[in-house]
């Protein structure tokens, strides 16, 4: 393109662009309004997403939880159905074994245990882990109290800390921090009560429901010394094959097992479910971007159709241009250029209109709308703006291409010739 | 004038043109020879469905002949790309139609200027050369309407103001008073008589006798071939 075929496009865009105002104002809102469905529908989607993973996260990430079973392989003269029973020593020597994990935890659990405060008495589960089990399993204590610690641990105190239904089920509303309460007729001083969170998996109950003491503690309240579950916990996700191979080498060693044997172990690797839920998130955004794609380009369809029309009806124009001189480019050039205003005034008023709607959804307050805390807030990304974009050009320059590309193939002489 | 008074403005030789229309072949030219040269004016005469227009097509290169050879001004125009036709359009040839083909929606000075923005001069100087033309037919105080607000006989004054625009060699005008009223028609023939005397060469295709018998030279195009050539009887 020289300089002279832009100057020359431009000037005849501009001819007959200001003769059809009405025309480029329905063209460029079927633009818009598509740009709006594709930009709202990846918003849901990604708020979706996010607010999903964040809920599912809540548990915690790279966790395998390990419940043990029996074993259904013979070994070294050893029969089936032999129960494995993990104590709390074992853990000591899993931590020094798997460099992988950065953090090994047992649980205990009692279920109905009997929590008591003043004349009410509430049914709950209660769990004994160690303190490092606060962090990856998200147990973050509203401000003025705090998770167990190292010390706690070390000397077996009687302290608790409360998910924050039973926290409420319990002490209605008073603040619980510093109050003493009983658990099975022990007295427990209660250090912190869980943040709210929304939490979509878990194993055993919502940690909303359950309250947590020292390891040490449980086991001098109850009596046990087997665990009830075996959780582990990596940094990364892809240290998590490695890690749980070499805990299964451990285990197998300790307990003299078959380390091929499947049924020693029921575990649940929340890394696959991260990965699997992962894909059918981007299922879904494939979906959604699809649904708005299309939505588009049903848009495009119609600028393009507009633009056959115009083509048409300027037929003997485009045939009098050509008998003057018009090179091919100076005849496609305006309707390539007028497909594209369109489609770029279309997406930007779109993209305003859609940032504003995510914008307000965005102001309301999550706490008002028990929706949003499934659902999300829809959010723009910079994938989706990109997306966008190139769907946006693609369908701008095909609305623009085919009907200029007939525009060209005028033949002067036939158009001339009649009335 | 690009080219010397010797040379013919047209050459064209054995020219044939058949038209495939799918089964059906027509041959609308059926070999033509035809020299016109600088300062003639050609009146081209013939019933409809003689090729005429076809004739008239390929002189004004909206159109490239099947068979034999074309030279206008001097330049080859067999086998040209749609772009350098366009290029020896702009340049070479300039047309006037029966029903004036302006652009309606932009006003007569635009119209006129077309042409000599597709040959890219300078604006100062289109702007002086439309006045010149819109002055020359006699429209200078009507370059701001547009075609639809100007009466017949105007909008073909205003047409061959465009087709003047860039000094062509031809000027190809295809039945130029057949939608006029009488005195318009004079009107325009006189246009025509005047650029005539001022060495223009004139090729007019009509069925019109009075303006064919203002010409210098009658061809006769019957069937797809030249049946009569000469002077035009005085």
């Amino acid at each position: 393109m020289t300089r002279k075929d832009v100057s020359l496009v431009l000037r005849l865009f501009l001819d007959s662009a200001r003769l059809q105002k009405k025309r480029a104002t329905l063209t460029i809102a079927s633009i818009a309004w598509g740009t709006v469905t594709i930009l709202l529908l990846l918003a849901f989607g990604e708020g979706l997403k996010r607010q999903f993973s964040r809920n599912e996260r809540a548990m915690g990430e790279n966790l395998a939880i390990h419940w043990p079973g029996e074993t259904s392989k013979v070994w070294k003269g050893l029969p089936i159905g032999r129960p494995i029973q993990p104590r709390i020593d074992d853990i000591a020597t899993l931590r020094e074994r798997i460099p992988e994990c950065d953090a090994i935890w047992g649980e205990m659990r009692n279920s109905r245990t009997a929590y008591s405060y003043g004349r009410k008495t509430v049914n709950a589960n209660v769990t004994g882990t160690s303190w490092i089990y606060g962090d990856p399993r998200k147990h973050y204590s509203r401000p003025g109290g705090r998770f167990l610690d190292a010390r706690d641990e070390e000397e077996k105190r009687r302290v608790i800390f409360l998910g924050y239904e039973l926290a409420d089920d319990i002490f209605g509303k008073e603040d619980p921090v510093g109050k003493t309460l009983l658990v099975n007729n022990s007295p427990f001083t209660v250090i912190g009560v869980m943040q709210n969170k929304t939490q979509t998996s878990s194993y055993g109950n919502p940690d909303r429901m359950h309250a947590v003491i020292p390891i040490t503690t449980y086991r001098a309240l109850f009596g046990k010394d087997q665990l009830w579950v075996l959780v582990f916990h990596t940094r990364q996700p892809e240290d998590m094959d490695m890690a749980l191979a070499r805990a299964n080498e451990v285990m197998s060693v300790r307990y003299g097992y078959d380390p091929t044997d499947k049924h020693v172990w029921g575990i649940w690797n929340t890394v696959e479910g991260q990965a699997e839920s992962a894909k059918i998130f981007l299922g879904m955004e494939i979906f959604f971007g699809l649904i708005g794609a299309l939505t588009l380009i049903v848009g495009a369809v119609g600028v393009a159709n507009i633009m056959y029309a115009v083509v048409k009806e300027r037929t003997r124009e485009i045939g009098v241009k050509m008998a003057l001189g018009a090179r091919r480019r100076w005849i496609t050039g305006p309707f390539i250029l007028e497909g594209m205003i369109y489609t770029l005034l279309g997406g930007l008023g779109g993209a305003l209109v859609a940032i504003l709607i995510v914008t307000l959804l965005g102001l309301i307050p999550p706490d008002r709308a028990k929706v949003i805390e499934f659902m999300g807030k829809p959010t723009l990304s910079w994938p989706i703006g990109v997306a966008t974009v190139a769907i946006l050009g693609t369908a701008g320059l095909l609305a623009g291409y085919f009907p200029a590309r007939r525009a060209a193939s005028i033949d002067p002489a036939e158009t001339l010739r009649y009335e | 004038m690009t080219t010397a008074a010797t040379t013919p403005v047209i050459e064209m030789q054995a020219i044939r043109k058949t038209y495939d229309t799918g089964k059906v072949k027509v041959e609308a030219l059926k070999g033509i020879d035809l020299a016109v040269a600088p300062g003639e004016f050609v009146a081209v005469v013939g019933p409809s469905g003689s090729g005429k227009s076809t004739l008239m097509n390929l002189i004004g290169c909206l159109d490239t002949a099947t068979d034999g050879s074309y030279r206008l001004a001097g330049e080859n125009v067999a086998g040209l790309e749609r772009d350098a036709l366009a290029d020896i359009r702009n340049r070479r040839v300039g047309f006037v139609f029966q029903n004036f083909n302006l652009l309606p929606q932009i006003s007569s000075f635009e119209n006129v200027e077309m042409p000599l923005l597709f040959g890219g001069i300078a604006p100062k100087k289109r702007k002086e050369r439309v006045a010149e033309l819109m002055t020359r037919v006699g429209l200078a105080d009507r370059m701001d309407h547009k075609p639809t607000e100007l009466s017949g006989g105007q909008m073909q004054r205003v047409a061959i103001a465009r087709a003047l625009a860039m000094d062509p060699a031809i000027l190809l005008a295809d039945e130029p008073t057949g939608n006029l009223d009488t005195s318009s028609g004079s009107d325009v023939m006189s246009i025509f008589a005047d650029l005539w005397q001022q060495g223009r060469t004139l090729i007019v295709i009509t069925h019109d006798l009075s303006l064919a018998r203002r010409a210098g030279r009658i061809i006769e195009v019957r069937d797809g071939r030249i049946i009569s050539d000469g002077a035009a009887a005085a």
